[in-house]
Order: C-alpha cells, then structure tokens, then sequence
C-alpha cells in the first residue's frame, strides 16, 4: 500500500471546510483520476499527499509512515518519492529544456555524472528530442508540459502527481499528455491526478475517485476497465 | 558542505546577480546609501565624543594653599592629594610661577606687576586632575576641606552646566544612531524582500522537488553577502574619501575643530560599517526567506 487516508478533515484558517472525513488506499502502481466540481477539495486532497497541506484530523501514511507527525526536516526526503505535475508548468523562464529537468536532479543532490544520460534520457521519453535547447518561451503548451512531467520523473518517483496537468490545454494536446500518463504508469510509477474533462477519464480505464463537497461521493472504475 | 554544492551555489549566486541585475543595483544602492548615512552619522558622534571628552579633561581643580605653610606641610599635602584614589595628576605651580604666568598675560611687557602691586599678591597652588572629569566637584569639596587649603577653584557652576551638556548630546546622538541603524535595517530588509519575492515560483518549486532548507538559503546567502558587503564598501569609500577631504580643508581653513584623524580609529569604525553591512545583508537575507521556506 502506497498510500493510506484516514478520515482526514481539512479546515483552512479562514473557516472553509474543504475535506470532509476522507478515507482512501492507493495501492502501488494505480492510476486514479479525482474528480469532481469546483471546489470540491480536489487541491486540496492532493497538496496532502506531499505535504504542502496537513490535515485538521485524521492521519495520512505514505509508504506506511506517517506524514502528519512527520518532521519539517524529514519533508524534502518524503517529496523526493514524487514528482509533481502543476496545471501552469511551473517551469523556470531562463533555463533551457535540459537545465529545466537538470534543476530538479540538482536540487536533490544528484552526481553532476548521472545528470546528463538520465536527463536525455527522459526528454526522450517524453518526446522532446530536439528540444533540450528551447526556452519555454519558445514551446506550445503541450511541450511545456511534456517538461513538466520530464522533470516530475526524471528522479524515479514512487508516485506520480498532476493537478489538472491538462487544464491549460486543448483537447488533442490533452490527450497526447495523457498517453504519456499512461506509458509512465505502465511502467510502474503510481499516478494520481485530478481533472475537471470526463471526455478523457472516460475513455480509459481506470479508478475513478469523485469528490463533492470535500467527501468521497463515489469511488469505482470507468465502464471501460469493467 | 561538499565541494560540488559549493561551486553550485556560488555559480546560483553569481548567475542570479546578473540575471536580476536591476534588483541587484538597487539592493546595493539602497545599503549603500543608509551605511553611508549611518557611517557619517557614526563619525559625527565619534567626533563630539572626543570633543566634549577633550573639553572634561582639561577641566582641572586649583587649590590655593595658606601662605604660613612651610616647605614640608606643601609637601605633605601633595602626598595627601596623589594618595586620594580619585586624583590623576597633581601639578605644583609656585607663587613666583603663577605670577609669571599672570604677567605673561597682559600683552605689556614692560608693565612689571610685581612693582605695582609692591609685593607678589598670588599664594603657592596646585593644579590637579581628577581621574574621571565626572568627579570634580565632589573631589574638589573634598580638597577644600584639606587643612593648609586656603580655597578651591575649578569653574564652580560652569562645570556642572558642561556635564549637564554633554550627557545630553550623547544620548540624543546615540539615540539618533539607533534610529538611524533601524531604518537602514528596515531599508535593507524591504528591498532583500523585494529580491526574494520575485523569486518566490522558484523556491517554491525547489521545496516541491525536495530541496532541503539550506540547500535553498545557501545561494541566497551568498548574494546577501555580496550585495551586503559590495554596498557597505562602496558606502565606506565614500566615506573615506569625504572624511580626508574634509580634515585637510580644515587643516588649511582657519577654523580650529579637533576631528579625530587617526587611522587606527577611523580604521575600526569602517571595519565595524563593513561588518554590519554584511551581517544586515545575510540577516535580513535569512529573516525574509524563511517566510517563503514554509510550504
Ligand atoms: N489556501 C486556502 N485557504 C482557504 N481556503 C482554501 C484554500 N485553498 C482552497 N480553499 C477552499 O477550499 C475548498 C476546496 O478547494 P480546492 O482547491 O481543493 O478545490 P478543487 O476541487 O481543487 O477545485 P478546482 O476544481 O476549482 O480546482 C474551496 O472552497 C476553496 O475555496
Ligand atoms: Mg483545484
């Protein structure tokens, strides 16, 4: 078991209830789509999962220890297992595709020798050979994010994480986005993601968590995969 | 910390200097300007301390002595007088000397006061310093009470106005330097904030992927240092060369201010603006990255 909520509640500071007595198992290597409307606590379920938010109540393990006790200091080992995949890229406007992906090998202390194979390594993998010298600036949408996700997984995360990865895209980019998703996960890497557009999580295959309201409204799998 | 993260972080730093080269020159303008200010500041209250210490050491007490006293009670009262704890230096100034000293006073020459007087009119005196000027009157109350001690003269009045004085000029100019120590504190935080703000996205993508606290703040550091020590030696140059120019203007002016020039001591007050600029650049450095830290 990868991860494991239990009856967590998230209260923010203003008042607003985001999630309301949550419990749910990821086992290694899913694939789970979180829907559901806006404001729903989708964000917010996700933020926990690397500890950007603590739960109000209720405990949270990941890799069967608990994040919530966790110490500050031990914060950045438990973000090392996973890689993140943001809605607006969040990629650095002066570094190029490969210094992009290198940063992330950088900031968690990898051999200067191992940065370069691994980082041609996964700009391959996700399709942007002849890029490595491009500026974000000078890339569509799509390759923007094809970047974000080289540099979610260029340090082999356990767990895979995308708030909306496709949110900024059209539908034939999103797609092509969510090919690499799914090759990723094939290949082992647990993937959790959350995502407003049915069109692509009904076609697949997968685990379906909707949520309303900040509780689990329905927790089963696309008719597809049945 | 290994070599390679060294290297690392200083070429962060450097590469993030040039790249935000504009935040970069106004954050070492801005520190140079308030230790400039702080530094002139510093020097100015440096200069009315000597001032006002020269002015309190020179006051001295005169003990007139009786006129019946034979040589060896003069000598027993100047063993009494070096003896009291409180008296630094005691001066024994004859009747002949004191006359000559008086007659040296009226721009006359041949005017012979001795002569018109009939005899020397002055009684034998001491000149006594006390070991801390604060103390002159309570000493010179004392001396007075000395038997052999005709009278006792050290500016009754004008001394106790003369301290009354300087105590205030220090503490309004110390708490003039505090004030002025808190706004370039202030000044140096507000723009390092500045500095960090605009690269908030990337600390907090960095604390995402993984990246230890130091391993974040050390760049940061770095270029607290640079930028900290670049303006407070450009501030201290400045500094430096006004300060020089002004002492040789007024060594050729006719105005006679006694600033202290001595380099050992004008060495120690720019080593100490160095420090406090480098030590305000890392400080307010660390201060403003932990808040974006927190995620
Ligand atoms: N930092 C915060 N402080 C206070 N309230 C917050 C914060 N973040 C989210 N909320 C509130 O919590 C609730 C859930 O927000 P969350 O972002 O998790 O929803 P979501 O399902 O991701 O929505 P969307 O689909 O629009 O992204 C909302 O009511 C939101 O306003
Ligand atoms: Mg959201």
């Amino acid at each position: 078991m990868l991860v494991q909520f239990y009856n967590v509640s998230k209260v923010y500071p203003n008042g607003v209830k985001a999630l309301n007595d949550i419990s749910i198992k990821i086992e290694r290597g899913e694939f789970i789509f979180l829907m559901g409307p806006s404001g729903a606590g989708k964000s917010t379920l996700i933020k926990m999962l690397f500890r950007e938010e603590v739960p109000t109540r209720g405990q949270i393990f990941v890799a069967n220890r608990s994040i919530v006790r966790m110490k500050r200091s031990e914060v950045p080992q438990l973000r090392r297992n996973m890689g993140i995949v943001f809605q607006d890229f969040k990629l650095l406007e002066n570094k190029t595709v490969a210094e992009n992906i290198a940063f992330a090998m950088k900031v968690v202390g990898s051999k200067t020798k191992d940065i370069r194979p691994r980082v041609n390594e996964v700009i391959q993998m996700v399709g942007l050979k002849g890029k490595e010298k491009s500026f974000p600036g000078q890339l569509s949408g799509g390759e923007q994010q094809r970047v974000g996700i080289a540099r979610a997984i260029v340090n082999r995360p356990l767990l895979l994480i995308a708030d909306e990865p496709s949110g900024n895209l059209d539908m034939d980019t999103a797609h092509g986005i969510m090919d690499l998703l799914y090759d990723i996960n094939y290949k082992g890497t647990t993937v959790v993601m959350a995502t407003h557009a049915w069109d692509l999580v009904r076609t697949a295959r997968k685990r379906v968590v909707t949520l309303e309201a900040g509780r689990i409204s329905s927790d089963t799998y696309t008719p597809e995969f049945i | 910390m290994k070599i390679k993260d060294f290297v690392y972080f200083v070429q962060e730093a450097i590469k993030s200097l040039s790249r935000n080269r504009l935040l970069s020159i106004a954050t070492v303008t801005t520190m140079a300007i308030s230790i400039l200010i702080l530094g002139a500041a510093l020097l100015m209250t440096i200069n009315a301390d000597n001032f006002m210490n020269r002015l309190e050491s020179d006051l001295e007490i005169i003990a007139f002595l009786d006129n019946s006293l034979t040589k060896t009670q003069v000598e027993d009262i100047k063993t009494d007088i070096e003896n009291m704890a409180a008296v630094k230096s005691v001066v024994f100034v004859p009747r002949e000397q004191a006359l000559e000293n008086l007659q040296k006073k009226f721009a006359d020459k041949d005017y012979d006061l001795e002569k018109v007087v009939g005899k020397n009119p002055l009684p034998d005196c001491y000149e006594i310093k006390a070991e801390n000027p604060q103390n002159v009157s309570n000493l010179a109350q004392e001396i007075s009470n000395m038997p052999g001690i005709y009278k006792v003269n050290y500016g009754q009045g004008v001394v106790e106005r003369l301290f009354q004085v300087t105590k205030w000029v220090r503490i309004i100019s110390i708490g003039f330097i505090v004030l002025l120590a808190m706004g370039a504190v202030f000044l140096i935080a507000t723009t390092i904030r500045l500095a960090i703000f605009a690269r908030r996205k990337e600390i907090y993508l960095m604390k995402l992927i993984g990246a230890t606290d130091w391993f974040i703040r050390w760049p940061f550091f770095l270029e607290g240092i640079i930028l900290g020590s670049l303006g407070s030696l450009i501030s201290i140059v400045l500094l430096a060369w006004g300060y020089s120019s002004l002492i040789s203007s007024l060594q050729t002016s006719l105005f006679f201010i006694p600033l202290i020039y001595q380099q050992s001591q004008l060495i120690n007050v720019y080593l100490a603006l160095f420090a406090t600029g480098s030590l305000l650049g890392v400080m307010g450095t660390y201060i403003s990255l932990n808040k974006f830290l927190d995620v």
